[in-house]
């Protein structure tokens, strides 16, 4: 038994890291059809938010009141709005600015946090203390609340909406980060690189940080939904996005006023396009972390 | 004895957390673009009366003078003027509140009704239809915006269905409002012995409250699901079993009861999420609660109200918590055992 284990290990070590990577990366992905599918609507959305403006048959922001409130058609695939504008173009213009928005928004957080996290986990003692009370305090606030009392107090721009959607999403980073560092700052790997003569800094970097990506990156994924979820439930209160702009919450909200009245395709296709793009983010953080971490399988 | 040491604790353990909240909010008053005082004084506001307001603020005193009579103020229950309205930001927020509290209460009512036994079902069944519903219910529930859902089930249970009332808050105009007693209208109404208006605030809380439930339902289910696993497969339960207990007994008393500790953990973070989805569902249902408040208040830069309802709204979220912690120091078998030892 223990002979054949020797076996296995010895042929893993003489496939490059990479290759097993890639060989891991397609036994989940085809193990697992929907994480397949996840990685698919990830690339249509990038995709979408690369080339949209190029795709879209109509102006966004052109209104021709002749139009206003005509059903979908062959025509106006999404129908039209008030104002006469082709929804299904303002939908897909709109993707590359709530992507934009979620990722710069993840982006921050990821680095602060990881930062902040990272040298918690790695010094401890009083900034470890300080940095935990300051991340409790975040906590302590509904998260959405807080960030509404954040744009509200820094100003109404879609800057701000970034920020504070950093700012609430930044202690899960800096958790997840603290204690992976935490774990593995006594680790032999460490030991080894301290004694040939690391400096601390340079330890926590090229070392220890580099190995908590793959936990972090899961965490990015499953956090990247909520985020979108957030900056759009902020727009759709009436805060960051001003009206013209074609975004996904601020579409819903001017189409909300329409769905008594019976005109349901104002609001369902931007609806339906966020409600994708988080499912496409929570899909895919669900695939990444069975690829990271198969024992938290669930 | 025990118990109120416990409970004691965490009432101190909740002191510096708000101290925490009273910080914040006082540095985003202070963090204003611009002038604060010209921010209260309002659009038509000279600068011999920004001066004025400066002065009658204390804007001119040092930051750590301006926290104290904040903190003066608060102890006062006084934040401030509303701008748009002319009313204390207090008296406006305590109007409100019980219409908050009763749709969000009534939500996470109705999510834990359903959440739990799908989570234990799915767990007692693992891999069987109801285990594929659960994860279905929690990968789809996490991913809806709940403004969507809530414009989604108003189409088609009022436009198309005509079964749900019209969502323009909390009575129909052809009822009074019950006499308040709690500040609920459907229990108010039920105390009055007035059926027909009970029945009516009932159907409004309705939508409302399943759109605010389904967000909160999956992670209640996830949580529910994961720790009845984990307390299926441990050792004191196939001691259990192997004790001779029956079924029932096991799944309820010895299972589920372990289980329920990381539920209601779960439920803090469940609370923030319903607080912050409650504004949104406000909105959509034009809820007269301090969501709807806020958001009227944000669109004037009506800055104290937007304040006192960040204020308030931490202020709920960290009672919450208390009572779940409070609720997890009764519940948790292992405290009682050293009680009693």
């Amino acid at each position: 038994m223990s002979a054949l284990a020797g076996v296995s290990v010895g042929r893993q070590r003489q496939t490059p890291a990479w290759q097993r990577q890639w060989q891991h990366f397609r036994y989940v992905t085809t193990a697992n059809p929907v994480t397949l599918l996840a990685f698919i609507g990830l690339a249509v959305m990038i995709a979408v938010a690369i080339l949209g403006p190029y795709l879209i048959p109509y102006d966004p922001l052109a209104s021709l009141a002749e139009k206003a409130l005509k059903p979908p058609s062959l025509e106006h695939w999404f129908g039209t709005d008030q104002l006469g504008r082709d929804v299904f173009s303002r939908v897909v213009v709109a993707t590359r600015l709530d992507l934009l928005i979620s990722v710069s928004a993840v982006a921050l957080s990821f680095v602060v946090g990881a930062a902040i996290g990272a040298a918690a986990g790695y010094w401890g003692d009083w900034f470890d203390q300080l940095s935990g009370r300051l991340l409790d305090t975040i906590m302590a606030f509904p998260l959405f609340v807080l960030a509404m009392g954040i744009v509200a107090a820094a100003g109404n721009t879609i800057q701000n909406i970034v920020i504070a959607t950093a700012i609430i999403n930044l202690p899960f980073y800096a958790r997840v980060a603290r204690a992976e560092v935490a774990i593995r700052s006594n680790a032999a790997y460490v030991q080894a690189a301290r004694l040939s003569g690391s400096s601390d800094l340079r330890l926590l970097i090229c070392t220890i940080f580099l190995n908590t990506l793959p936990p972090m990156m899961v965490q990015l994924s499953l956090n990247m939904g909520w985020a979108i979820l957030n900056a759009a439930g902020l727009s759709f209160i009436g805060l960051g996005v001003r009206a013209p702009t074609a975004e996904w919450g601020i579409m819903v909200a001017e189409g909300a006023n329409f769905i008594i009245s019976g005109e349901w395709w104002l609001a369902l296709f931007p609806g339906a396009a966020l409600m994708l793009a988080v499912f496409t983010f929570n899909l895919l953080g669900d695939g990444l972390r069975d690829l990271v971490d198969p024992a938290r399988r669930t | 004895m025990k118990y109120f040491i416990q409970i004691g604790s965490r009432f101190l353990q909740a002191v510096p957390t708000l101290f925490g909240i009273i910080v914040v909010t006082f540095l985003l008053t202070r963090a204003l673009p611009g002038d604060p005082a010209a921010y209260f004084a309002g659009a038509a506001a000279t600068p011999a009366s920004i001066a004025e307001i400066r002065t009658k603020l204390g804007l001119d005193q040092p930051l750590p003078v301006q926290f104290l009579s904040y903190l003066r103020d608060l102890g006062n229950g006084n934040l401030g003027q509303s701008v748009t309205t002319g009313q204390p930001v207090v008296t406006e927020l305590l109007r409100r509140i019980p219409a908050s509290l009763e749709l969000t209460l009534f939500a996470l009512l109705l999510s834990v009704a359903v959440a739990v036994p799908l989570g234990i079902l799915a767990a007692v069944r693992q891999d069987s239809w109801v285990d594929q519903l659960c994860r279905f219910v929690v990968t789809a529930g996490v991913s809806l915006p709940t403004f969507f859902t809530g414009l989604l089930l108003v189409y088609v249970l009022y436009f198309l269905l005509g079964i749900a009332p019209a969502p323009i808050g909390r009575l129909d105009m052809t009822f009074l409002t019950p006499p308040q007693v709690t500040g609920f209208l459907v229990i108010d109404g039920l105390l009055a012995r007035e059926w027909a208006t009970a029945w009516a605030a009932l159907k409004q809380l309705l939508l409302p409250a399943v759109t605010l439930g389904l967000f909160t339902l999956a992670p209640i289910a996830r949580m529910t699901r994961a720790s009845m696993l984990a307390a299926l497969g441990s050792e004191y339960l196939r001691t259990a079993r192997a004790a001779g207990l029956d079924g029932q007994t096991v799944l309820f008393v010895y299972a589920f009861r372990n289980a329920l500790l990381p539920i209601v953990t779960t439920l803090g973070m469940v609370f923030s999420f319903t607080l912050g989805a409650n504004v949104l569902v406000e909105k959509v249902f034009a809820w007269p609660g301090i969501g709807s408040y806020a958001i009227e208040a944000l669109v004037v830069s009506d800055y104290a109200a937007v304040q006192g309802f960040v204020l308030a709204m931490a202020v709920l979220f960290v009672t919450l918590n208390l009572a779940i912690d409070i609720l997890y120091t009764l519940i948790d078998p292992r405290i009682g055992m050293e009680g009693r030892a």
